[in-house]
């Protein structure tokens, strides 16, 4: 069962694991408040990782190890590699934030979220349901101590309780429901649950009984409505640089587990649970985007921006299978995929500056905070009306891509049901861009509250013209990371 | 790369370079690498007017890449006898606006002038897209900096302008996105708007698209009854804004009448031709008549901006030859004469700080200069024989009559309207005794004001003496256009 193939598979998991030890350990031996060298040791652990990810996704190879219960294939290892970029991303805006909370007193914030990146690591190439609730929880954990690292701060300790509430309610939802997978086919084995459900031997009742459970669980940990009620309040209760770091990376995870779940191992009832992620993702965008128009806080307007980005996404999954015919499913989970990881990429971008502007002893998370940001600091401005546009889908922006991708699938399955979920989309993202408009609208066109000149440190001021710019030019050139995600899903369903 | 790249990339680069290093300790830089910039990107566009080959209507000065291969698009360009007058029309305004906000704008210079020139650039990318993708990107790119322009230059009442502009335009353009995402699924994955116009389609289909189309292009143009914008956003616009809105903006939306909704869908076309018709003649007659009662200039211009876009749908929906030449031919004159109206109002508005029609009078008195430009212009707007103003509308008359002569009769009378609430503004601004001491105390129009004035006044005396080039260039365009919209489309 493990042969040499199995270590291969799981190299930079191991990586990780050794390293954040490692780590740790020599964080005990630190007393700057900065955590420097923790800092840099992090961030090179993290581009190792990412390298590794990065070589082993460019391979195409697909692995089984340990007797299938991981797989190394290029869609994951891809997620991987975005997901480790996010979080160096993520660190590196979030530690001047951090500094100024005394979040650094210990080398936690580091440490924990290594470990959240290897919960990640471990869902995304989980081939076995045990083995991606395990992940899951790794992860979530990790989160929910992430959420309550300013102990003293009753805000953040109450979103930290409703978040881990919810979340292990949600757990239990998703182990239920792989519970019951287990008791209809007899296995744990994602391709194995694949194979005998698609024998039709198994009742189709108690799977869908099952299958309710599963989605209803992943809908909460993607925060799809009507099961979104913890994001706004855990976005805006969790200090900034937290916020970023479970609203960025583990969303490339949590696509991650819906395709290994739903798509890999429960496809033959992908009529089924198609249409419930059809309802979830109307009910996303219905709340997400009516909701948001209302917040004046930015960090909950966000949130409630990301319920309705994730409805669109998963109006992409929706058109995979198209009267039990998969030839569209490519097409609509590789938009999905382009979908989610734009996503994340504007989402580093919009907290980013949010974490810019946040000084010592002030939030400036209220949108009015924003005021005449463009005078104050153009660049900044820029990159965070790049952000709002992007969220928007307007072109030439990726976000806009991200949208036609998804409409694209929904058109291209025919059926009128699904143009007429396209048209819905429209509709709402119309709505969308009300609520970021009035982002720019502020920046630009109100007169500022101070005239102070926003400065950054010289790594944070980088990464971010960065990231604002790689907005823009994937907007033009977006033809490579969208072959990318095709080429990954279409590796991923040969399976 | 090739010329029409150019036309595209040359005022884009050099807006960003102006948004990258630009601040307003050294505005006076600024200014002049923005008119740099604009003469640059026109120079690029006149050897598109000299190698233009007249008498076919292929697509001339090609271009095509593979650009996104996942979904087929391609970085195609190319121009007709349609797209050659509207590009070089956009570089020519864009010189003529960088000139008129010389001193006027003081404040974050180089975001102003940047904004003006990718905008530039974005609308010349419409006109020579062919590309269903291509297209709707500069389409909606266009948004983001006119939002901008608006939000930040514009009036006291901007937000509410800047919103409602974005925000009704978007909802035209996405349902056009649909339609677009159609189109490539039915012709079997491709965004070739060429290939498109070959393209079989049921009457359903076609009754859809023509309709998502109409959505996108007749918020733009603006149709009656979706014109509220535009009064409103004109208002609070600041001048430069106006006068590119007016001049080459509308004419987005009257050329995706062309490029897409008429041959793509000729069937359903000429079903709703009486729709387009009627509500074409709605905004020449009845928004003419609302135009005659505004208070203020900027609302009065953009109401018969409404009023004479309408004659440039009516002219495409007739189906004759006259009719659609006439159509181009108002777009055309439309831009010079309205952008020139809207520059005037920003003259006087420089000084006054008053749009309000009443606060002025006798004008001539302290500004013989530039009352004579304004009655040049008011005359242009008239459709006075001569002018630019004069050969459209008489050619979409003349066409109007030859289709059915009480459309011909209805069009007619708006020239009427038009003379009217042009004539009686001029009356009331600068004829007469001097209304105020405001008025008194005017001063004439400075050389720079003069220059801008008169890069006008040229377009518009030569259009209306000598339309030859103007009609040769787009005529096999045309002919072939109604051609193939004669043809049915049906399976």
């Amino acid at each position: 069962m493990i042969d040499k193939l199995s270590w291969v598979a799981i190299y930079p998991e191991i990586v990780l694991l050794v390293m954040a030890c490692i780590i740790a350990l020599v964080d005990l031996s630190t007393t700057s408040a900065r955590r420097t060298r923790t800092y840099v040791l992090t961030l090179l652990t993290l581009a190792v990782v990412a390298v590794l990810t990065g070589l082993a996704a460019n391979d195409g190879k697909t692995i089984y190890g340990f007797g299938g219960m991981v797989v190394s294939d290029p869609m994951g290892n891809w997620l991987k590699c975005f997901a480790t970029v996010a979080l160096m991303v993520t660190l590196v805006y979030g530690r001047p934030y951090a500094a100024d909370r005394a979040m650094l007193r210990g080398g936690e914030l580091f440490t924990i979220s290594m470990f959240a990146l290897l919960g990640m690591f471990v869902m995304i190439s989980g081939s076995n349901f045990l083995l991606i609730y395990l992940g899951l929880e790794l992860l979530t954990l990790s989160s929910y101590a992430l959420v309550a690292l300013r102990r003293d701060h009753a805000v953040a300790s109450e979103a930290a309780m409703k978040y881990f509430v919810l979340g292990a309610m949600a757990s239990g939802f998703l182990l239920y429901g792989l519970s019951m997978m287990y008791g209809a086919t007899g296995s744990l084995d994602v391709n194995e649950v694949f194979k005998i459900i698609a024998s039709g031997k198994v009742n189709h009742q108690v799977l869908v009984f099952g299958l309710v459970f599963i989605v209803a669980g992943l809908a909460f940990k993607v925060g799809a409505a009507p099961f979104h009620m913890w994001v706004p309040d855990v976005y805006q209760g969790a200090p900034t640089a937290v916020t970023l770091l479970i609203g960025a990376a583990p969303e490339l995870a949590a696509f991650a587990i819906i395709i290994r779940l739903l798509v890999e191992g429960l496809l033959p009832l992908a009529f089924d649970w198609q249409q419930m992620l059809a309802l979830l993702a109307i009910a996303s965008l219905l709340v997400g985007n009516l909701a948001a128009i209302a917040q004046t806080n930015l960090k909950r307007m966000l949130a409630y921006s990301t319920i309705a980005q994730m409805g669109f996404m998963l109006l992409g999954l929706v058109a995979g299978v198209v009267n039990g015919n998969t030839y569209n499913a490519q097409f609509a989970y590789s938009a999905s995929m382009f979908y989610i990881v734009t996503y994340v990429l504007t989402t580093l971008a919009s907290f980013g500056i949010i974490l810019l502007l946040a000084r010592e002893g002030f939030e400036s998370e209220e949108i009015t905070d924003l005021a005449g940001l463009n005078q104050r600091s153009p660049l900044y401005a820029g990159v965070m009306a790049i952000a709002m546009f992007s969220l928007a889908g307007l072109p030439p922006l990726v976000g806009f891509y991200a949208k036609l991708a998804v409409l694209q699938a929904l058109v291209a399955s025919g059926q009128a049901l699904y143009i007429g979920l396209a048209v819905f989309a429209v509709v709402m993202s119309l709505i969308g861009a009300f609520y970021y408009l009035r982002v720019v609208k502020v920046m630009y066109f109100d007169a500022p509250v101070t005239v102070s000149t926003v400065s950054a440190p010289r790594d944070v001021r980088t990464v971010l013209s960065i990231n604002g710019l790689l907005i823009l030019v994937l907007g033009i050139v977006p033809g490579g990371l969208m072959a990318l995600c095709a080429k990954a899903i279409v590796a991923t369903l040969a399976n | 790369m090739g010329l029409l790249s150019l036309a595209i990339w040359v005022p884009i680069a050099f807006g960003t370079a102006l948004l990258a290093f630009g601040r307003d300790e050294n505005a006076r830089g600024v200014r002049w690498v923005a008119l740099i910039g604009a003469i640059a990107s026109f120079l690029v566009t006149v050897p598109l007017f000299t190698g233009f080959q007249n008498g076919t209507a292929a697509m001339q000065f090609v271009e095509k890449a593979s650009w996104i291969t996942r979904f087929n698009v391609s970085y195609h360009l190319g121009i007709d006898g349609f797209s050659l007058w509207m590009v070089l029309l956009t570089s020519f305004i864009t010189v003529v606006v960088v000139i008129s906000a010389w001193e006027v704008i003081t404040e974050r210079v180089n975001q102003y002038m940047g904004a003006f020139l990718i905008l530039s650039g974005l609308m010349i990318g419409v006109f020579a897209a062919l590309d269903g993708i291509l297209f709707y990107v500069f389409f909606e790119a266009t948004l983001i900096p006119m939002y901008l322009i608006i939000g930040i230059w514009g009036g006291p009442n901007k937000i509410y302008a800047a919103f409602k502009f974005f925000l009704y335009t978007l909802l035209g353009s996405l349902l056009m996105l649909v339609a677009l995402i159609y189109l490539y699924n039915t012709s079997g994955g491709s965004f070739d708007i060429l290939g498109w116009h070959k393209l079989k389609l049921g009457s359903t289909a076609q009754t859809f698209l023509f309709f998502a189309f109409f959505a996108a292009f007749a918020v733009k143009v603006p149709m009656w009854p979706v014109h509220t914008w535009l009064p409103d956003v004109h208002v609070e616009a600041p001048t430069g804004g106006s006068a590119v809105l007016a001049a080459i903006m509308l004419k987005l939306g009257a050329y995706g009448f062309l490029r897409f909704s008429m041959p793509i869908a000729p069937d359903a076309s000429h079903e709703w031709a009486w729709l387009m018709i009627a509500l074409s003649l709605i905004a020449v007659i009845y928004v003419g008549l609302v135009a005659l009662v505004q208070q203020d200039m900027k609302k009065l211009v953009a109401y018969s901006s409404v009023a004479h876009m309408g004659f440039v749908t009516l002219g495409f929906f007739i189906f004759n030859e006259l009719g659609v030449s006439g159509g181009i031919v108002q777009m055309i004159a439309h831009g010079f004469v309205s952008g020139a109206m809207f520059l005037g109002i920003g003259v006087l508005y420089d000084r006054v700080h008053s749009r309000q029609i009443a606060d002025y009078g006798g004008v001539v008195n302290t500004m013989p200069k530039f009352a004579a430009f304004a009655l040049l212009f008011a005359m242009a707007n008239c459709g006075l024989p001569g002018t630019a103003g004069f050969v459209g509308e008489w050619m979409v008359i003349l066409g109007a009559v030859k289709a059915n002569f009480w459309i011909g009769l209805a069009a007619a009378t708006a020239l009427i309207f038009g003379a009217a609430y042009t004539l009686w503004m001029y009356k009331r601004v600068y004829l007469g005794p001097v209304g105020n001491d405001h008025v008194k105390e005017l001063s004439d129009i400075n050389a720079r004001e003069f220059l801008m004035l008169s890069l006008l006044a040229i377009a518009v005396l030569w259009m209306g003496l000598y339309p030859k080039p103007f009609t040769d260039a787009m005529d096999a365009s045309v002919v072939e256009l109604l051609r193939h919209v004669a043809v049915s489309k049906l399976p």
